[in-house]
């Protein structure tokens, strides 16, 4: 009898775990259902475009997986976007957003976060979507510009009026200076802050990889918090009141000015800088499984478009599109700039300065 | 006497197969199988890698940090949870209610928003941190910060343990040290405090356990410095953010291993004391 | 941990002889101490909270807790804790009655593996069922083959949930049950009262403050965790963000007003829920005190 009463509970149990399993099929046959009926829309698109049909198209929903610096952009774009391609074909099209730090978003999409696109800090985290087959290898090929359809670059933002005089690399390790960038570990945006050190020590110091390591090392000598991603650290700097300098891109530099206070803050550009490529994708494979791919290409696309890079540069990117980029001239100041290539790609850059046992991890151990 | 009153039970009372069986289907579903993934996960190691992995100086250091600063947040709430207790219990205060409630607030508030609130307080331009800040006293992005982040998850653990066993307290106990003459304090020190102590151990110890794997409310007010303000959850974190599954799950089994053992000395000594008072 | 002692807790208090007491100033003293240190450690980040997010004025406030994103995440949370709790509560009776009721081995190991959620670090409590669930993960490609998402919908963050509040209930139950002890159910299977009855009739009533008291516990608990969910949740803004991490992506939009403005929101609601307990409590406390006079 008790042996037949733990079977029973066994079955409850059983039960309970189906329950959950509905409901995760229940909220997925959702997306799945519309994503079926998608399908025919989607490939109705195409033709549609060239010879509009009468008939309205079910709507279809992107999901969007992002970096923490975005946000702000996508929200005016999503709405471009969708007023677009409801013009275009009659569709409506959702654009759902995820944000968070480029690393773990990349992460996220590879443990079954159903992402039609990525647009990620770093080339290196869309890589890492390569190897589980979710993206195929030559996918910085399929759009403009090494699939980056804006860039940013890597600037200072000091407290009003310069009080500690920092015009460049050099000046933040002077005594009494504190530098706020986050940790390269887990922030893409720091790891171009890192770089952007290195190549202005190379530089200096005629490629002295040696000298290029003492002056980083010197330089998070200088760091008092190291936050965790990109946002974090500019609370800190902001908010917290802390260190005379935050490493930052140039479009948040220009955001945390904006909407924090033109009184507070300068921006400062320093006599070199990195290039700095925040690339997109479209997941081959939750595309092709969703049958979104007509609409997320098209979607990565119009990024290129005029109205899309007039987005881009009034959410202070830099706009690849000559002529959007020449009425924003002012706006964004010409300096040296070395590319992710100086340093042979993302994979030699990342194994060489931040996986484990790294230039990084180096500079922090104990004794040296 | 009482011992074979629970042994008779066994034969008239129904439902012992229905409750251990979902007891145990349930914890296997959902605690069990998910954890032994950990498990799983870092015999893709090997041992020397595994080593290697655990025993990286920064790996160390995190760990230092963790227990060091769990270490004194679960003394802080020990004498302070015994002291709210106590005075919860045995006092007649206005406010009292309120006080009682307070004590679970910790529970409630999300830890992000702990962090969050702590670090606004703390940082040099807050509340405190400014008053702090002339004395020469870092809070904020210190090991100092960490410790009172804790503190704060930690209370409830250590209030709640000791306040039930505070009022079940034989009260013809401490009447009879008074009779033999002992003052108040001895009274306390010699009497009250031993059958206290498995409680109070047990409210350490579940602060402290809880400490070590405190993540939310620390990472906001750490600053988290490579080995001096860097947690050990952290340091999972980061390794899941540069697609270390195995790094990760190492660093991971360990402190699984610690918060297991040290739980299972908690309980085993409880079992212990409550033995010898059915013996008694 | 509290169990139902706290429901008697002033009728208690008060009725001490002074020969084992403290004198009056001891007492404030302590009291005071105790005051002022939950003040420091509890309550000022807690007022904290409540000043930031009226520190823009109540309009803003009104517009962060009414935003679409807002909204969505509420639902989210309180569904969330909708299906937790009750699963948890049910575990917790379950799981207490079992080890209070009877004698088997392994007592002492179960209990400890009850407890082991509360030690594990939220971050590896994500984990786990990424590792379980994720599309690299154990069952991954059998889910995905069959089109059923875990992890980055509802059941995956209603599976983190449970696991950070599986202790909540049980941890309560456990010692006020085996103070209770068993006379009162075997009295009533001698008078021949089935199992369920002697649960509904006997049981329940004598543990229903710490049964309460529990899932109080882990319905705040549920609605307020922050790591665990933030592993599995994916961040699909309206979708699958709960309350916590809509305050963190607030927070990191530079609307602190507004984040700290939510996260007020999660505050009264784990208040409104003690304030029920406390209500409760004192209408039992009443009519116990009825009946003594009668």
């Amino acid at each position: 009898m008790k042996r037949l009463a733990i079977i029973r509970s066994f079955v409850l149990i059983l039960t309970f775990t189906l329950v959950l399993a509905a409901c995760g099929n229940n909220s997925n046959s959702n997306s799945a259902n519309s994503g079926n009926k998608e399908t025919p829309a989607a490939s109705n698109a195409g033709t549609a475009s060239e010879a509009p049909s009468e008939k309205p198209k079910d709507p279809v929903e992107l999901l969007n997986v992002s970096y923490d610096p975005t946000r702000e952009l996508y929200v005016k774009y999503n709405e471009a976007f969708s007023k677009y391609w409801k013009d275009k074909t009659g569709q409506e099209v959702t654009v759902k957003q995820s944000h968070g730090g480029s690393g773990a978003q990349a992460r996220a999409v590879i443990d079954g976060l159903k992402a039609d696109v990525v647009t990620l800090a770093l080339g290196y985290d869309i890589d890492a979507l390569v190897e589980p087959g979710l993206i195929k290898p030559d996918w910085q090929t399929k759009f403009e510009h090494n699939s980056a359809p804006y860039t940013s670059t890597i600037v200072f933002l000091v407290r009003k009026g310069n009080p500690k005089g920092i015009n460049d690399w050099n000046d933040l390790i002077k005594d009494g200076v504190e530098v706020i960038t986050p940790n390269p570990k887990t922030s893409g945006g720091a790891r171009w802050n890192y770089l952007a050190a290195w190549g202005y020590a190379l530089k200096q110091n005629g490629n002295d990889e040696a000298k290029a390591q003492e002056f980083v090392q010197q330089l998070y000598k200088h760091v008092p918090v190291l936050d965790s991603g990109a946002r974090g650290a500019t609370t800190t700097f902001v908010e917290k009141g802390i260190g005379d300098v935050l490493l930052a891109w140039e479009n948040e530099a220009y955001l945390s000015v904006k909407e924090l206070g033109p009184d507070k803050f300068d921006i400062v550009y320093p006599s070199l800088s990195i290039l700095a490529e925040p690339p997109v994708a479209v997941v081959d494979k939750v595309a092709d499984d969703r049958g979104t791919r007509e609409v997320a290409e098209a979607y990565l696309q119009y990024l290129y478009s005029d109205e899309g890079q007039e987005i881009a540069a009034q959410n202070y990117y830099r706009p690849i599109n000559e002529t959007v980029a020449a009425k924003y001239k002012d706006q964004f100041k010409d300096l040296e700039l070395i590319t992710i290539d100086d340093f042979g790609g993302w994979k030699t850059a990342q194994e060489k300065h931040f996986n484990d046992g790294g230039i990084f991890d180096k500079i922090y151990t104990p004794g040296s | 006497m009482k011992g074979s009153k629970v042994k008779k039970s066994k034969n008239v009372l129904p439902g012992f197969g229905l409750s251990m069986g979902f007891t145990i289907a349930y914890l296997s579903l959902i605690v069990l199988i998910p954890l032994a993934g950990v498990f799983v996960k870092t015999t893709g190691l090997s041992w020397n890698e595994f080593w290697a992995i655990i025993t990286n100086p920064r790996v160390i250091a995190s760990y230092r940090i963790s227990f060091t600063t769990s270490f004194f947040a679960a003394l802080t709430n020990l004498v302070f949870g015994l002291l709210v207790a106590w005075v919860l219990v045995r006092y007649r205060f206005p406010g009292k209610k309120i006080i009682d409630s307070l004590v679970d607030m910790p529970f409630a508030l999300p830890t992000a928003v702990a962090g969050i609130a702590l670090t606004a307080i703390y940082a040099p331009n807050g509340w405190v941190g400014s008053l702090l800040e002339p004395l020469g006293l870092k809070v904020a992005y210190t090991q100092l910060g960490i410790t009172i982040a804790l503190i704060f998850i930690g209370i409830p653990f250590v209030v709640r343990t000791v306040q039930p066993v505070l009022q079940d307290f034989d009260k013809e106990t401490e009447e009879a040290a008074v009779m033999l003459g002992a003052y108040r304090l001895r009274t306390f020190w010699k009497v009250i405090l031993p059958e206290l102590m498995p409680a109070l151990l047990t409210g350490f110890a579940l602060a402290f356990a809880r400490g070590i794997g405190e993540y939310g409310s620390v990472v906001f007010i750490s600053g988290n410095m490579p080995m001096r303000t860097e947690i050990a959850p952290l340091l999972i974190m980061t390794k899941l953010e540069q697609f270390d599954y195995k790094g990760a799950t190492a660093i991971a089994l360990v402190m699984l291993i610690i918060s297991f053992l040290l739980l299972l000395l908690i309980n085993f000594m409880q079992w212990r004391i409550n033995r010898r008072t059915i013996a008694d | 941990m509290a169990g139902a002692v706290t429901a008697h807790l002033s009728q208690e208090a008060s009725k001490r002889p002074k020969h084992i007491t403290e004198s009056a100033g001891v007492k404030w003293v302590l009291i005071s101490i105790a005051i002022l240190f939950l003040g420091l450690a509890v309550a000022m980040p807690l007022v904290s909270v409540f000043i930031e997010a009226f520190k823009k004025g109540f309009d803003v406030y009104k517009a962060a807790i009414t935003d679409p994103d807002a909204l969505s995440a509420l639902r989210l949370t309180l569904l969330v804790a909708l299906i937790a709790v009750p699963l948890n509560a049910v575990f917790g009776i379950a799981a207490a009655w079992a080890i209070s009721k009877f004698r088997f081995k392994g007592k002492n190991l179960l209990i400890t593996l009850i407890d082991l959620p509360f030690a594990v670090s939220p971050v590896i409590s994500g984990m786990i069922y990424i590792l379980l669930f994720g599309a690299q993960g154990f069952l991954g490609p059998w889910l995905d083959k069959h089109d059923i998402q875990i992890v980055f919908a509802l059941p995956g963050i209603v599976l983190a949930t449970i696991f950070v509040t599986v202790p909540f209930v049980a941890r309560e139950l456990i010692p006020l049950m085996q103070a209770q002890g068993v006379q009162e159910e075997e009295a009533a299977a001698s008078l021949g009262a089935k199992g369920w009855q002697i649960f509904w009739r006997v049981t329940l009533p004598n543990i229903k403050w710490g049964l309460l008291y529990g899932i109080i516990l882990s319905n705040a608990r549920a609605m307020g965790e922050f790591g665990a969910v933030s592993v599995v949740s994916g961040h699909i803004r309206g979708e699958t963000n709960t309350l916590p991490l809509h305050i963190e992506i607030l927070y990191n939009e530079y609307q602190f007003s507004a984040s700290f403005a939510v996260a007020s929101l999660l505050v009264m609601l784990a208040v409104l829920t003690l304030l029920v307990k406390a209500l409760f409590e004192w209408k039992t406390n009443q009519r116990a005190s009825q009946e003594k006079l009668d």
